[in-house]
């Protein structure tokens, strides 16, 4: 009887192509939106937790400040070179330390120049940072103590400035400083911000201390806790010596922060979900007015087919059955709806996650979810317009013009 | 059906009327449609309902195809008392044993002849395949042979109303109702319609109640019954048989 049902619906929506189209475009516009925000949110969050991965699930962030978020400190004393020694000798289950400071700089060579982030450090960060050396070399020991005027270049800085030539051994200035490249850094690819990672000049931290910041500072500490160790016990052991060196009595809050990237992962995951959420529900909102559509056009349906509800009646049609067939006529328009709308939806998100370079994520529970939604909504506010045919007076319906 | 138990007598009516009154509205404006109608009819009678307009007829005749209930008196068919029946199981009697043919023939629009005559059936739950043939056989019983596929805007007056006809004895009714089932034809159309119900009548042995206006038509029926005024004026047994 059900599939009887069903083959009279579709039959009436076959009479009707045009309108069937119209009733069901709310649902498709609906679906649609729902499942692209929620499949190019997915891609995004994973683009997320893929480059957090990339750069290493061991790698703790020491920084100065009292904990508020990524980037966010508040003003506190600094960090110095001899915290991140101590830090490399004290705690045992750390496999790298590298202290880092970075200024976003023109960077000079010949009559090109760019502007990029001068960073500070020693060859630890190249460890920590996963990051190798393509060509030339790494800093040796003593241009490190010496802060010599030497430089690592990113991938993108070797493009803007040296074009195809070979930028090893050549000259660049930063600011008043004229360093010498001797290495340049294999390329890294875009970051989780969209931020691209080979735009950098690596200097020696003595070179950033003197020549660019003019102080001893060392704006965070980048640690690498070693393959197998768990990073809560270095993440503590760091804790507690950074209190100690920082003279904190026990009553005290800690005045620095050590974050995992777990941690970092799941503030950054957490901000494209929120967004990711907020503009599904926005789209949510179009799909209940698709509903709203569907209501209206099969109270008009309903209307218009008065006599032939009355005809179904007088031969002897139940009232459940045209209830039913109503009903049915509303589920099947917003499911086909919904089919088309997870078409179309695919689609585009397949166009769009090439467009915003974000991984194209099939996500099989919203796609199943939209559709059992547009089913749903065809039973909700198909049953007003089903009730009131069903309810209608045969020798009236019969006597409608 | 199966909530439908019929009490056998011998000398049981197919249909029965006992006083029955129907009042529309209430109080000063009260307008009593039907006041006290006795009437029985007997299985494979032909019966014209006549009666000029406001008489009563299409009232009573609602009331016989068990579309509405009387205000009060008792509608018995086949020996059921229809008025203490509820809505779902009128319609249950109406889809078993109940046949309808209406003056604007009330088909379904862009709907085959086929697919029209097989809606009641539908209803009953026949398998499609038992359907369709029987859908065929009832057109070809009014000779529509061959248009199974057209829609009623592809048909003549005539034609549809003889379509109208085939979906209503596809079910093999025990009843026909028919109201003014030649008012929009002409009268060579008109005389082939009536031809027709005369002969299922004859040959079928399907009881029919039919209204008309048209003293030329119920000259086709075996009995005529006369309305006025909400009250039965005349009840006689035709001489000519057609």
């Amino acid at each position: 009887m059900l599939w009887n049902t069903v083959l009279l619906a579709l039959r009436e929506l076959k009479r009707n192509v045009m309108r069937s189209i119209l009733t069901i475009l709310g649902i498709v516009i609906g679906v649609g939106a729902v499942i692209t925000m929620v499949t190019i949110g997915g891609g995004a969050t994973a683009q997320v937790k893929e480059q957090i991965a990339s750069m290493g699930s061991n790698l703790l962030m020491v920084s100065p400040g009292k904990r508020l978020g990524p980037g966010q400190s508040s003003g506190n004393i600094p960090f110095k070179q001899a915290d991140a020694e101590a830090i490399a000798r004290e705690v045992s289950s750390v496999a790298a330390v590298a202290p880092v400071s970075s200024k976003s700089i023109q960077a000079v060579f010949g009559n090109q120049n760019w502007s990029t982030q001068v960073t500070g450090s020693d060859n630890q960060y190249f460890r920590v940072t996963n990051r190798s050396i393509r060509s030339g070399r790494q800093f040796s020991d003593s241009e490190l103590r010496a802060g010599a005027a030497v430089c690592i270049v990113g991938e993108t800085v070797r493009k803007k400035l040296f074009g195809g030539q070979d930028p090893i051994g050549e000259k660049i200035r930063l600011q008043k400083l004229s360093c010498e490249v001797i290495g340049l850094l294999e390329g890294k690819g875009q970051s989780t911000m969209g931020m691209d990672q080979d735009d950098i000049v690596v200097i020696p931290l003595s070179t950033f201390q003197r020549r660019i910041s003019g102080n001893q500072d060392v704006a965070i500490i980048q640690v690498s806790v070693r393959d197998g160790a768990p990073t809560e016990k270095a993440q503590r052991d760091i804790q507690l010596l950074m209190r100690e060196r920082r003279h904190l009595s026990a009553s005290d809050d800690d005045n620095f922060n050590v974050m995992d990237m777990k941690e970092i992962a799941k503030m950054l995951t957490g901000t494209t979900q929120l967004l990711t959420a907020l503009l599904s529900a926005v789209a949510a909102v179009s799909l209940l007015v698709g509903g709203i559509g569907i209501m209206n056009i099969m109270l008009v349906s309903v209307t218009e087919r008065t006599r032939e509800i009355g005809i179904r009646l007088a031969i002897g049609a139940l009232e459940s059955e045209v209830l039913m067939q109503f009903l049915v006529e509303a589920v099947v328009l917003s499911s086909f709806g919904g089919l088309i709308g997870i078409a179309l939806a695919l689609t585009a998100s397949i166009w769009l996650a090439d467009v915003l370079h974000v991984p194209f994520v099939f996500n099989a529970g919203i796609v199943i979810i939209a559709f059992l939604f547009s089913a749903a909504v065809g039973v909700i506010f198909g049953y007003f317009p089903a009730f009131k045919a069903a309810r209608l007076d045969p020798i009236e319906a019969l006597r409608h013009e | 059906m199966n909530m439908i138990a019929f009490s056998q007598t011998d000398n049981q009516h197919l249909i029965e009327l006992q006083g029955v009154t129907k009042v529309y509205g209430t109080g000063q404006a009260a307008m009593h449609a039907l006041r006290g109608i006795d009437l029985h009819i007997e299985e494979g009678d032909f019966v014209a309902v006549m009666g000029p307009s406001g008489s009563g007829k299409s009232t009573c005749m609602n009331i016989l195809g068990c579309l509405d209930t009387p205000t009060a008196g008792a509608y018995k068919f086949k020996g059921i008392e229809v008025g203490k029946l509820t809505r779902n199981q009128r319609t249950r009697l109406r889809r078993f044993y109940l046949g309808f043919v209406f003056q604007g023939y009330n088909l379904l629009n862009r709907t085959s002849a086929l697919e029209n005559v097989e809606l009641p059936l539908i209803y009953r739950g026949v398998p499609s395949g038992v359907r369709r043939v029987r859908a065929v056989q009832a057109l070809d019983r009014v000779g529509l042979k061959g248009w199974d596929s057209h829609t009623p805007g592809e048909l003549s007056g005539g034609q549809q109303q003889r379509v109208a006809i085939a979906r209503a004895i596809v079910t093999e009714p025990a009843v026909l109702f028919a109201d003014e089932p030649t008012g929009n034809l002409d009268t060579a159309r008109s005389r082939e319609i009536m031809d027709l119900l005369t002969e299922l009548n004859r040959d079928q042995g399907i009881t029919i109640v039919m209204v008309t206006h048209e003293m030329d038509m119920a000259a086709y029926a075996k009995r005529i019954v006369r309305f006025l005024d909400g009250l039965v004026e005349s009840d006689e047994q035709n001489g000519r048989t057609a």
